[in-house]
């Protein structure tokens, strides 16, 4: 069942009165401008033992992201395609609002809105990871890991699964005998295919005001946040309205838009770690340092 | 696995003889359960939905009460034998997600600020589901807490507008979902012109989520009045009676 947040993290009101009087004055109160993303970090191959990892820091937010490769069973009724699994994990060392146990529903559906804006797309070349046709296939797991809480943890989430997939490398088969599959996770093969990258954007909406990016304060004070997933051919491939107020049908056209515009500027940072691996594999000593 | 069925017929229409811009045959109505403090009946085609709310009434446990305002508690649930495939009626991923969206929906247009440490609790059931069962069970809610009295800022209609074929559609079945490229469940309440619930699962061009937006406002408006006639005619009726 799904219940009123009774548990939100808590802000002075003096803060939230700021973030709404510097709005009117055009300001932000991290001094960005509406529609400025916090300053993006990213790096890949992480966490070496995974199939494929990346993380992402938004500002603030920290997430991880890692792929895991098993031979499994595929659906039923999608006997030629390998089986892709999303799933994300707001473990209690990233907020102190955050308990230990099952993901709860905004963890789920931070999930399930990566998962669909890679699903729709066919962001994964699920179809070339059948082993046996109707038997054996590939299993992705990808598994967001949220390691520091300031906001928009969807847009971080989308570029780091982004980022893993396309990081992840096959583990080569050893041997097939009948049903029975011998595979070698050490060695790894050929990479992971991705037919097209997808980034997402977040948009707060605050009054008549339109905030990309917004950070956890300023997420406690907006009226209603909109993510909309957009492909390397500009398409829209997945949008999630989420909070507690209704939007004007007239405002979507500008937000859609300002998606767009944004989603250029992300995918241009999701290519150029793509473009030079090297430079941005680094080892998370590195990172935390 | 079944054949991809013709969504587009030769002459323009769809697989079930419908247009692009039309509903599905809708029948809603009002104050069907007797324990419950308001309940709704909806159906979209062969989409059936029951929906009912109990509250305001007191929290248990009472830790969970807020000082300021009533909580909202939503349940969205599918049948086990809603679906051609038995659904087990543990809830799933997607049940919590719909649940969660649904409930964010409502609380736009609540006044929970009227009735402070209680809980108004929305149950959903879909019994049949035949596509769509999100919007029909978010129109059955809101229609469940206006048979309840609950003071809101208005009705919501909720309508799904799919693309099937490379064409806009309004109000998309499940055959239309599985088979087509994109489903966008809208939540519009009318009389104040807000969406109140926007998920889109699927590939859209900007021109076509503009159109898209363009055809759920029309079949939520008509939505809308059918509500809106329903409730007329159950309390008209009550009315007349006293």
């Amino acid at each position: 069942m799904s219940i009123t947040p009774t548990k939100q993290p808590v802000i002075p009101r003096i803060k939230k009165e700021t973030i709404r009087k510097l709005l009117r004055r055009g300001e932000r109160i991290d001094g960005r401008r509406f529609e400025e993303y916090r300053p993006i970090k990213a790096y890949i191959n992480v966490v070496p033992k995974a199939e494929g990892s990346a993380l992402v820091r938004l500002g603030n937010t920290i997430v991880m992201t890692g792929v895991k490769l098993e031979v499994g069973t595929p659906f039923p009724d999608r006997p030629g395609e390998g089986v892709l699994q999303v799933n994300a994990e707001f473990v209690p060392l990233a907020s102190p609002t955050f308990e230990p146990g099952p993901p709860d529903e905004f963890a789920i559906e931070a999930a399930r809105v990566v998962d669909r804006c890679l699903r729709e797309p066919k962001a994964v070349k699920l179809d070339e990871l059948v082993i046996i046709p109707g038997k054996k296939v590939w299993l992705v797991f990808n598994d967001i890991y949220l390691l520091d809480h300031d906001g928009n943890i969807i847009d971080a989430g989308m570029m780091s699964s982004m980022l893993a997939l396309n990081n992840a490398r096959i583990p080569s088969i050893v041997s097939i005998e009948g049903d029975n599959i011998v595979i070698d996770k050490k060695v790894k093969e050929k990479p992971l295919g991705i037919n097209v990258n997808v980034v997402a954007v977040t948009i707060g909406l605050i009054d008549e005001y339109i905030l990309v990016d917004p950070t956890l304060e300023e997420e406690l004070v907006l009226d209603s946040k909109i993510t909309i997933g957009i492909d390397e051919n500009n398409r829209v491939v997945g949008i999630q309205k989420t909070g507690m107020r209704g939007i004007k049908p007239s405002t979507l056209e500008n937000i859609v838009d300002i998606a767009l515009k944004k989603g250029v500027e992300l995918h241009r940072v999701l290519g150029e770690v793509l473009n030079n691996p090297q430079q941005y594999s680094k080892t998370l000593a590195e990172i935390m340092k | 696995m079944f054949e991809k069925p013709v969504l587009i017929r030769e002459d323009g229409l769809r697989h079930d003889g419908r247009r692009p811009d039309e509903l599905r045959p809708i029948k809603m109505e009002v104050g069907v359960l007797y324990n419950a403090d308001g309940s709704a009946y909806v159906e979209y085609g062969g989409t059936k939905v029951l929906a009912a709310v109990y509250g305001p009434r007191e929290v248990h446990p009472r830790h969970l009460a807020l000082p300021d305002r009533a909580l909202i508690r939503c349940r969205y649930h599918m049948a086990p034998f809603s679906t051609s495939d038995r659904k087990s009626p543990a809830p799933s991923r997607r049940e919590i997600e719909l649940s969660k969206v649904i409930r964010e929906a409502l609380e736009s247009l609540v006044f929970t600020d009227l009735y402070p440490r209680t809980t108004i609790d929305v149950f959903i059931e879909v019994l049949q589901a035949d596509g769509g069962t999100r919007t029909a069970g978010l129109t059955a809610a809101s229609l469940a807490l206006a048979d309840a009295g609950v003071p809101m800022r208005d009705l919501v209609a909720g309508v799904a507008v799919g693309k099937v074929g490379g064409v806009l559609v309004l109000d998309i079945d499940e055959v239309e979902d599985e088979f087509g490229e994109a489903d966008m469940p809208i939540g519009y309440a009318a009389s104040i012109d807000e969406i109140v619930l926007l998920q889109l699962n699927g590939v859209l061009t900007r021109e076509e989520f503009i159109e898209g937006i363009r055809l759920a406002k029309k079949g939520a408006e008509t939505i809308y009045k059918m509500m809106k006639e329903t409730l007329h005619r159950k309390y008209l009726k009550v009315l007349e009676e006293v």
